[in-house]
């Protein structure tokens, strides 16, 4: 049940230039999140930036109670959250939205790209929970960037990596990693999160295989619990109403929408 | 100054209830419409029907799916808003939510927005003998939609030709929610009183917007939107002192209300009980958080009901 939270900040890494994990005990959040979920975060006591800040939960703990989340610098919001010290305390909502539908022992594909990694990690982590066979490609600019590689190694998951820059995995497109060459022969379900048109490109290739899926959608969001309607988009263009991200979402089936 | 305490040392209660033109408030708190759902959305986080009222999102006579995205914009301290009125229509509020929130008690005020004068009249009708209705709010000054709203808002013929006509067909207090985007918000005031209108509330979103420097492009789809947020509070403030001097009728104040203390200026300004927007986004349990800080306030100042504080900070 989402509820208001202080989460008491027990680590706070950065991981590369503008990366940065933070983990939090949070009991109530951690003991009824579900991967895809998200928390909104008020970054310091200020009025100005206002609003909370949506981020996914990347990882759980259960056992300690806490949840961890991986966030990129990309504004005064995210950049605010990097001053707040270990043994502080953030004030959090959540767990918020609707999350990845996962079912036990399948083969999954998990397609991830930057920041959009964050989801996956917690869905790898269940999926296997789940006896599930997890397949990770994970794209980033750089070696360095690869900030989730090791909790992703620690969960033994099947992990190809691409870069932009070609200094880890393959050159390029994580998107070029799509190809049977690459894949296990059998996936029930893929994921993903990440660029829009790095998604675009994942869905095509789902379709064109006739594999379901799912994808985690970002929006502006105010208010996170489907009450100011800020959040809306339509899925298919013609679509007469718009779906509210925070709450429809942010995961929504591949074949409801058009990317 | 001195608390007041009983001979037993306890705090005595102080009175906290409010009446606006026949709307009786247990508390004079409310949620703003369009920042808190219909209440239900809020349910995890508090007890919706310990709050004043629930004023729940503008409903039209006809359902709307509203404006195309982006709808939101964060701007320095306060945010800009085109959501464009996005409701499943009043037939499906009076038979969907109204009963849902009339079973969990919650004090329900609708927000009605009409294209015609002849549509608000039409809403006030179907929603006269529904249960569990406190009272109408009329939006006149909406800054999102093309037709209606806003332009109802921003003339003093309008407003008292709506007014009117919503009170022929309602026995419940009807409350027009006054635009701050005039020049002169006391003539708009007097029009409403002047139609019939048994309390005002203001003052809605600041017609604003927000430009993208890197695709050079304004940032709302719509490009106005409505300003709301701590920016306001002062004009907010300002507007709703100037009405309390010349109108005499209740007024339900808010524009950025983040606290207590905030809510005490208010009050201090004229406003009989406050509204509360953007700073449920902020914190969702600010509205309960807003009634005991206001029980503490009286009490500390040694001052019995709230009522006694309304305007107290205006000078005649
Ligand atoms: C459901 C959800 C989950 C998210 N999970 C993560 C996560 O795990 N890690 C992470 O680093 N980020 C995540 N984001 C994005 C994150 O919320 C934004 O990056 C953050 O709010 C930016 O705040 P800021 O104040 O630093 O930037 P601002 O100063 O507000 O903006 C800087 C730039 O970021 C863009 N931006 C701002 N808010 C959003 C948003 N909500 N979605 C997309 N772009 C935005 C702005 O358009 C602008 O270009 C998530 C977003 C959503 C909606
Ligand atoms: C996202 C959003 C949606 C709103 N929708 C409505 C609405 O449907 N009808 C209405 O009368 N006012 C609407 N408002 C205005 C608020 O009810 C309130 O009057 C205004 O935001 C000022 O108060 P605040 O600064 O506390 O938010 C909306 C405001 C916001 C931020
Ligand atoms: S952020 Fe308010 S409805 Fe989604």
């Amino acid at each position: 049940m989402p509820t208001l939270e202080k989460g008491l900040v027990i680590l706070h890494n950065r991981l590369a230039r503008d990366f940065y994990e933070i983990e939090l005990v949070a009991p109530l959040i951690a003991s009824s999140c579900k991967p895809g979920q998200f928390v909104h975060v008020k970054v310091g006591g200020t009025m100005d930036p206002l609003l909370r800040r949506p981020l996914s939960i990347y990882d759980v703990d259960k056992k300690l109670g806490s949840i961890t989340l991986l966030y990129k610098v990309v504004g005064r919001g995210t950049e605010l959250l990097t001053r707040v010290g270990v043994k502080e305390n953030i004030d959090i909502m959540g767990p918020l939205g609707r999350g990845f539908s996962l079912a036990d022992n399948q083969h999954v594909l998990l397609v991830g790209g930057g920041v959009g990694i964050a989801p996956l990690v917690y869905l790898a982590r269940a999926a296997k929970e789940k006896g599930c066979q997890v397949t990770v490609l994970y794209g980033a600019e750089k070696r360095g960037e690869l900030v989730a590689f090791e909790r992703l190694r620690k969960l033994e998951v099947d992990l190809m990596v691409a870069t932009r820059d070609g200094s880890a995995g393959h050159k390029g497109l994580v998107a070029d990693l799509l190809h049977p060459k690459f894949l296990p022969p059998k996936i029930d379900f893929i994921y993903t999160c990440g660029p829009e048109p790095m998604m675009a490109l994942v869905k095509k290739y789902a379709e064109e295989n006739g594999i379901p899926g799912e994808v985690s959608l970002e929006e502006h969001m105010a208010c996170g619990v489907g009450a100011c309607l800020g959040c809306a988009r339509k899925l298919k263009p013609d679509d007469e109403y718009y779906v509210k991200v925070c709450k429809d979402g942010p995961v929504f089936r591949m074949d409801e929408m058009v990317l | 100054m001195q608390s007041s305490f009983n001979k037993a040392g306890v705090k005595e209660d102080v009175d906290i209830s409010v009446d606006l033109g026949g709307l009786k408030l247990k508390n004079p708190v409310v949620v703003a419409s369009g920042t808190f759902g219909y209440g239900l959305e809020y349910e995890d986080f508090l007890d919706i029907s310990a709050i004043g009222a629930v004023i729940v999102k503008g409903t039209t006579l006809e359902p709307r799916s509203g404006n195309p995205s982006p709808r939101i914009a964060e701007t320095p301290a306060g945010m800009l808003n085109a959501i464009g009125l996005e409701n499943p229509g009043v037939d499906v509020f009076l038979k969907e939510y109204l009963p849902r929130l009339r079973d969990k008690g919650v004090t329900v005020i609708v927000n009605i927005a009409g294209n015609t004068v002849e549509e608000y009249a039409r809403m006030a009708a179907k929603i006269e003998g529904n249960e569990g209705v406190a009272a109408i709010e009329l939006n006149i000054s909406c800054p999102n939609v093309k037709k209606g709203g806003l332009q109802f808002g921003t003339h003093p013929d309008t407003v008292k030709e709506v007014v009117e006509a919503v009170k022929k067909e309602t026995s419940l207090p009807v409350l027009p929610k006054l635009s701050p985007n005039v020049t002169d918000v006391v003539e708009i005031a007097k029009a409403a009183q002047a139609g019939g209108a048994d309390a005002l509330s203001m003052i809605n979103t600041l017609l604003g917007m927000a430009i993208d420097i890197k695709k050079k492009k304004p940032v709302l789809a719509n490009i106005f939107g409505g300003l709301s947020g701590p920016a306001i509070k002062p004009v907010a403030l300002r507007m709703i002192y100037q009405v309390y001097k010349e109108v005499d009728l209740p007024i339900l104040g808010g524009g950025g209300i983040m606290s207590s203390e905030d809510a005490v200026e208010f009050i201090l300004a004229g406003a009989s009980a406050v509204s509360i927007g953007t700073g449920n986004f902020v914190n969702p349990r600010l509205a309960l958080e807003v009634v005991e800080g206001i029980r503490n306030y009286l009490q500390e100042e040694n001052i019995r009901s709230v009522r006694e504080l309304t305007g107290m900070a205006v000078i005649k």
